[in-house]
């Protein structure tokens, strides 16, 4: 296998609150591979994003540590791309003043950045976009931009917080698609949380089950698919993606009512 | 998304369209009715002895009075008098409160330690200050912009700070994860995206001036539209009360519609 890009060792958070303190991690250990696509899936509320606010750098745990590319995670670094659970495209910039926009906190916008940019929005088509407002972009058009403002900055590893929960059911489908494609062809390492299994097994090269919180690794799976091209679409297409979908949901222990 | 444009018209459109039209000559014949209707019943009115126009003053004089005003000159200082202590009430007003907005939402402790401070200041009625100011301020323009200033700062700081309390929470998120800096992340999202809230509170601010300016002048003045109501009152001329109230209204209505131009040039990007 190649080279460990993300090294979560044994990470823990207790957050202190006037009311008092609650355990949100108890103890969390992964190992992210480069190029790996890595799902992480759990009960609603198990700090599955604050774990992604962690390796991000947002929140400092209370225990253990997070090492990103050989260097232990002391706030945000550049080797972290996040994206959230909806695109934020700011509504008074255009499409292409809302993708510098991390270029611009980190002045870093210069000729060359400028036609990097320019070439990702060439790429996923929105070039002719680009002095559109976001309110004149569909759902989808607007979570390729979001993911552009991301990429601007060229990131190794990109964190997704259920990035597609704000679309409905189609686009959703249509957009992990694009996005999975994305992600493959710029090379990058990404992970991915969802509170949805079928979105994880189809994306995801691996999986992590969380726990309730306080959360802890309940399992792993390493997806083996047998489909040729797989892509999110195909990937629902095979038989294997059931069994995966069957024992990860009995693992969550999903009770109604 | 895109709204048919109409190359050809259908009868159904054509008849919608005739419809809205009639619609809106209605509206604003009806406007112009009740404007005549007020002038003509007020004029024969008095002049029918119903009213008495030494209390009620009259169309017909009040149009005389402004002529006059206006023939000696007189007039265009008194507006501008008001016109002026306003601008300047409602600019500084809500600039200063933006201000200081600004630095209660930079530190989280400011704001609480601040919190009843504004509280017990917003609810006290500002004219009763007025006294205090004269003393202080002197009998002139220092007291009434002061007293316009008074009235529209607290309201300011308030809308303009839970204007910016009410920016996405993920929106900052977003700059964090590309490591923004506090003053970042006010000049990237907080500013930008309290543009509206701000310019309603201009638009806010300019009524709040108006009443803070009249107020002042009934106070201490000698000159200015407010001065020419109290003085028309005291010397018992309703002509001039009222011929003031009117231009008053006017100019109001006229920097109102000032600021909500304004306020569509700043919101384009929403269309």
């Amino acid at each position: 296998m190649s080279q460990i890009m993300v090294h979560v060792d044994r990470i823990g958070l207790t957050y202190q609150t006037a009311e008092g303190e609650t355990d949100a991690i108890r103890d969390i250990s992964m190992d992210i591979y480069e190029k790996d696509f890595v799902g992480i899936v759990g009960p609603s509320g198990c700090g599955k994003s604050t774990l992604l606010s962690i390796i991000a750098g947002l929140i400092k745990p209370t225990r253990g540590i997070v090492i990103v590319d050989g260097q232990p995670v002391d706030g945000p670094s550049n080797k972290i791309g996040y994206m959230l659970q909806e695109d934020y495209l700011f509504e008074w910039r255009s499409i292409w003043q809302n993708v510098l926009l991390g270029l611009e906190i980190q002045n870093k916008v210069n000729e060359s950045t400028k036609s990097h940019v320019e070439q990702l929005l060439k790429n996923y088509g929105l070039y002719d976009f680009r002095h559109h407002y976001p309110h004149q972009l569909s759902g989808g058009m607007r979570q390729r931009a979001a993911l552009i403002r991301t990429l601007a900055l060229n990131p190794e590893i990109l964190l997704l917080d259920e990035p597609f929960s704000a679309l409905d059911y189609q686009t959703r489908l249509a957009v992990s698609e694009e996005v999975a494609a994305i992600i493959k062809q710029e090379g990058k390492t990404a992970v991915l949380v969802t509170h949805d299994i079928s979105e994880a097994i189809s994306m995801s090269d691996r999986i992590y089950v969380l726990s309730q919180r306080p959360a802890i690794v309940k399992n792993i799976y390493d997806i083996q698919l047998s489909c040729q091209d797989k892509t999110p679409l195909n990937a629902r297409k095979c038989p294997e993606f059931r069994e995966y979908f069957n024992s990860i949901w009995k693992e969550l222990d999903i009770h109604v009512g | 998304m895109s709204v048919k444009r109409d190359t050809v018209i259908s009868p159904e459109r054509q008849s919608y369209l005739k419809q809205m039209k009639k619609r809106r000559q209605n509206i604003a014949l009806g406007r112009i009715l009740i404007l005549i209707g007020i002038i003509v019943g007020w004029e024969a009115a008095a002049d029918l002895g119903i009213i008495d126009p030494f209390i009620t003053s009259q169309p017909s004089k009040i149009l005389t009075t402004i002529v006059d005003l206006h023939n000696d000159g007189q007039l265009y200082n008194h507006i501008w008098a008001t016109v002026a202590e306003t601008m300047v009430g409602f600019i500084v007003g809500t600039a200063l409160g933006t201000l200081m907005a600004i630095g209660l939402w930079w530190s989280d402790y400011a704001c609480k330690i601040l919190d009843p401070y504004l509280v017990v200041l917003n609810s006290l009625p500002k004219p009763a200050l007025g006294p205090i100011l004269i003393v202080w301020l002197g009998n002139g323009k220092p007291a009434i912009i002061a007293m316009a200033l008074l009235i529209s700062l607290i309201v300011t700081i308030i809308t303009v700070l839970n204007g910016f309390l009410e920016v996405d929470k993920n929106k900052i998120k977003l700059l964090q994860t590309f490591g923004a800096v506090k003053g970042q992340i006010l000049t990237k999202v907080i500013l930008p995206a309290s543009v509206p809230t701000i310019i309603s509170a201009l638009k806010i601010n300019v009524g709040l001036s108006w009443v803070g300016v009249i107020m002042g002048e009934f106070l201490v003045s000698k000159e200015g539209l407010g001065y020419l109501i109290i003085y028309g009152s005291q010397v018992f001329e309703l002509d001039l009360v009222m011929s003031s109230v009117i231009i008053l209204a006017i100019v109001a209505a006229i920097m109102y519609q000032a600021v909500s131009y304004l306020e569509t040039r700043f919101m384009q990007y929403k269309d």
